[in-house]
């Protein structure tokens, strides 16, 4: 999977979750301070995340994913 | 043998805590409060002990069975926020209603307390070795709120609720489903002797509830005898908004009325179902023999559950 692939996939997770516009979803976001993402939705898009990538994403591991680019190179990662 | 829950009590302080009253306190305010836990406000005892909501709640289950408190033979009580170690709950319960001379013990398995304490009810009945029960979930959470952090004491309240619980008749359906129960490994929920306040990690908790309960919600549906969308009310531990709605959506309890006590009372662990219960049947919303789910879910991490049959 490429980086603009799994960018792609987490804007329609957070679409679904936390109904934030897909264009405004690109890897240098920070999901809690430019896309509004409360730590519980935060919950509900690695849950998500996990489900549609394919990969473990730890509680603790959680709070180290402060933008979308985080995200994605930990999927890419794992 | 089989048991059944013949009727419902519940007792809340009278003093109100609103989310601007917490905004006062620390740094937070009502809006960002019931955008994450969906609280509005909830109750705090004053002088009242654990015992005496315990007990309050236990008067007016008692008095809507028609029993006498000489009938009563066993006091099971769910609390973890008791600060004696002896006498327990449930014989300060016994002493201040008159109760004879009951079966008296307190279990604490945190916020699925309650669920435990009736399946062991029920099972005590039918064994033989009670025909009459007080089960009671009740909690001062307020006295291990640490009311400096605003990640916490925004979340908990104080309050109790109580069943009776008697042995059906011969040839009576059970009232009471056989118990799904369990735990988890975790300790994302604490109250531990070095800090006696409740400390959560609330991601790692949100994510154990969202996932794991609505499998274990549908066994105990499924061990009952229904399909969730033949429930009429569902139950669960009033732990937050953003979880009782996603578990009931996952669950497909379609049909059912969902409590939604927390808006009011708060999170007050093992007595938020009997709470939200006994209110639900008070305002007549659960028609009289209909099938109820109740699952309650937390510290341990633990879990209970089981369909009842609305008294």
């Amino acid at each position: 999977m490429t980086r603009e692939e799994i960018t792609a996939g987490l804007a329609e997770i957070l679409e679904e979750v936390a109904g934030v516009n897909p264009e405004d979803v690109s890897e240098e976001k920070s999901f809690t301070e430019d896309l509004d993402v409360d730590s519980l939705s935060m919950v509900e898009v690695v849950v998500a995340a996990e489900e549609k990538f394919g990969v473990k994403i730890p509680d603790d591991e959680v709070q180290n994913l402060k933008t979308v680019g985080d995200a994605v190179n930990f999927i890419l990662k794992g | 043998m089989g048991s059944k829950i013949v009727s419902l009590g519940h007792y809340q302080p009278s003093r109100v805590v609103t989310n601007d009253d917490l905004a006062q306190m620390v740094d937070t305010n009502d809006e960002w409060i019931q955008s994450r836990v969906g609280i509005k406000e909830r109750r705090v005892a004053d002088t009242e002990t654990v015992a005496d909501m315990a007990a309050i709640a236990a008067e007016k289950a008692l008095a809507g069975s028609g029993l006498h408190a000489d009938d009563i033979d066993l006091v099971i009580v769910a609390t973890c926020s008791s600060a004696d170690r002896s006498p327990n709950v449930a014989c300060r319960v016994a002493m201040k209603l008159g109760l004879g001379t009951p079966a008296a013990f307190d279990v604490n398995t945190a916020c699925s307390g309650f669920s435990y304490a009736l399946a062991l009810a029920d099972q005590a009945i039918g064994a033989g070795a009670a025909r009459h029960a007080l089960v009671i979930g009740a909690e001062k959470l307020s006295e291990i709120t640490d009311w400096t952090d605003r990640s916490t004491c925004v979340i908990f309240g104080d309050g109790a609720g109580a069943a009776v619980v008697s042995r059906t008749a011969d040839g009576e359906e059970p009232g009471i489903s056989p118990v799904v129960w369990g735990s988890a490994p975790g300790d994302a929920i604490r109250i531990e002797s070095w800090r006696p306040y409740i400390t959560q990690e609330g991601q790692a908790v949100f994510r154990w509830a969202t996932t794991a309960i609505p499998p274990i919600a549908r066994e105990v549906c499924e061990k009952a005898g229904y399909e969730p969308a033949d429930i009429a009310a569902f139950v669960p531990h009033q732990a937050n908004l953003r979880i009782i709605e996603p578990v009931a959506r996952k669950l497909g309890v379609v049909n059912a009325v969902i409590a939604r006590d927390i808006v009011e009372s708060g999170n007050t662990s093992a007595a938020s179902i009997p709470l939200a219960l006994s209110k639900m049947v008070e305002r007549g919303e659960i028609k009289a023999g209909s099938p109820v789910l109740l699952i309650g879910f937390g510290g341990g991490l633990t879990y209970a559950g089981q369909v009842v049959r609305c008294p």
